[in-house]
């Protein structure tokens, strides 16, 4: 367990969260390196099918971050987002998904430092947590490595 | 069952609906749909406690909306799968009528959607006690407990899809269980295709499903899957301002207030 690397799936809007990973980036922050982005163009495209499908593929966590409310370029995507969200996060833990291992953020493009602090404590928090074991079970084929780009 | 019978062979004689969707007699004592096209056949259509399949269902299929207008026996249920279904621009007065049953099992008539409606709306969806105590006991375990129980609940389902078959909210032409490019979900029968189907199923009905437990009834292998939707249910009254079906307004999942519960959201 000690040489643990967690694996972490980041699905995050292209305007606020990306933009802000971009600045941690830029800003010279360190941060953990478990983390592989997805861009989407909106919080609002970010179907909850693709954060079973990195649970499927192997990923021991999960971010969804994109823009705080009023700060969506599409005006109200994040604001849709939110609700299905809260249903899924909801239906979820009643499946006895281990909800600990999803984080939701808002990070605005300003907000490199923020960003560089989530994937942080999130990597640490999956650290404690282990490999999640739980689902992989019910995959019937070896996890895939995640690569990187 | 006879001012039933009565209602439906005038509607058929004055041409006012082209078929009657009600129930009949079936095989092994249980009741299947009936589509009566003629006075006559109305005799056969029949009312019980065993009438528990959600005919709502038919409106929707293209075989049956090609017949002509629709004369639906309808229960509270169902009635308010038409209301939502109005709701989406899938039934309108037009192609349908509405024979309500109320609870009391007194037939009611409706001039059209709009009353059928205000019907609807005198009552609340409540879930039922027991299904309400299975809901809480599950509440009670921990996430690991809840896991184990519904991997060996799902583990046989074999996805016959007969829960989508009998659910009035599950129209779409093209489901995406169907699609193989990509293929979403898994469709070998076992746990992983399971569990994510009936996320699937679940997170679609949201803000949508009427507690009708059509789903549950049809499952040959009779698994709660409709606790799934009964909690998507209580999510939507305890967080999204509860669920009543109606023609005009928004749907709870393509809609937002700007003070939605964020506590979760870092």
């Amino acid at each position: 367990m000690a040489d643990f690397e967690p694996r972490i799936v980041a699905f995050v809007c292209n305007w606020c969260t990306y933009a802000g990973a971009d600045l941690t980036g830029t800003s010279r922050i360190k941060y953990a390196s478990n983390v592989r982005i997805v861009r989407f163009p909106c919080t609002g495209r970010i179907d909850y099918m693709l954060l079973l499908k990195a649970f499927d593929e192997g990923a021991d966590g999960i971010i969804v971050s994109g823009c705080h409310p009023n700060d969506c370029h599409y005006t109200s995507g994040n604001f849709h987002a939110r609700r299905r969200w809260i249903m899924f996060r909801s239906l979820c833990d009643f499946l006895g998904i281990d909800i600990r291992r999803i984080k939701f953020s808002w990070v605005s493009a300003a907000e490199g430092a923020k960003w560089a602090d989530i994937v942080n404590s999130t990597v640490s928090s999956i650290r404690e947590l282990g490999p999640y074991e739980e689902y992989r079970k019910i995959v019937k084929r070896p996890a895939k490595e995640v690569t990187n780009g | 069952m006879d001012e039933l019978r009565k209602k439906a062979g005038e509607l058929l004689e004055a041409s006012a609906v082209k078929v009657i969707i009600g129930y009949e007699n079936g095989s092994d004592g249980k009741t299947r749909a009936l589509f009566a096209e003629k006075p006559e056949e109305t005799a056969r259509l029949v009312f019980d406690s065993r009438c528990v399949m959600n005919l709502a269902t038919y409106v929707t299929k293209k075989e049956v909306r090609n017949k002509g207008r629709i004369g639906l026996v309808a229960t509270l249920p169902v009635m308010r799968a038409v209301i939502q279904l109005a709701s989406e621009h899938q039934v309108d007065d037009a192609g349908l009528l509405v024979i309500g049953i109320t609870p009391e099992s007194k037939m009611v008539e409706f001039k059209d959607l709009a009353e059928v409606e205000a019907f609807v709306h005198r009552y609340q969806i409540e879930i039922d006690s027991k299904q309400k105590e299975m809901l809480d006991k599950l509440e009670k375990m921990t996430p690991s407990e809840r896991w184990d129980f519904w991997i060996r609940e799902l583990t046989p389902c074999f996805k016959c899809y007969a829960c989508r078959a009998a659910c009035p909210m599950c129209y779409c032409h093209r489901c995406t269980v169907d699609f193989n490019q990509p293929q979403w979900v898994p469709v070998p029968s076992h746990e992983l295709g399971n569990i994510e189907w009936h996320i699937m199923r679940a997170i679609h009905l949201a803000g949508r499903c009427v507690d009708c437990d059509a789903c549950y009834n049809a499952c040959p292998l009779a698994i709660p899957l409709n606790l799934l939707t009964k909690r998507m249910l209580l999510d939507a009254k305890e967080h999204l301002g509860g669920y009543q079906p109606s023609i005009k307004a928004d749907h709870l999942m393509s809609t937002y207030k700007p003070d939605d519960k964020d506590n979760f959201i870092i």
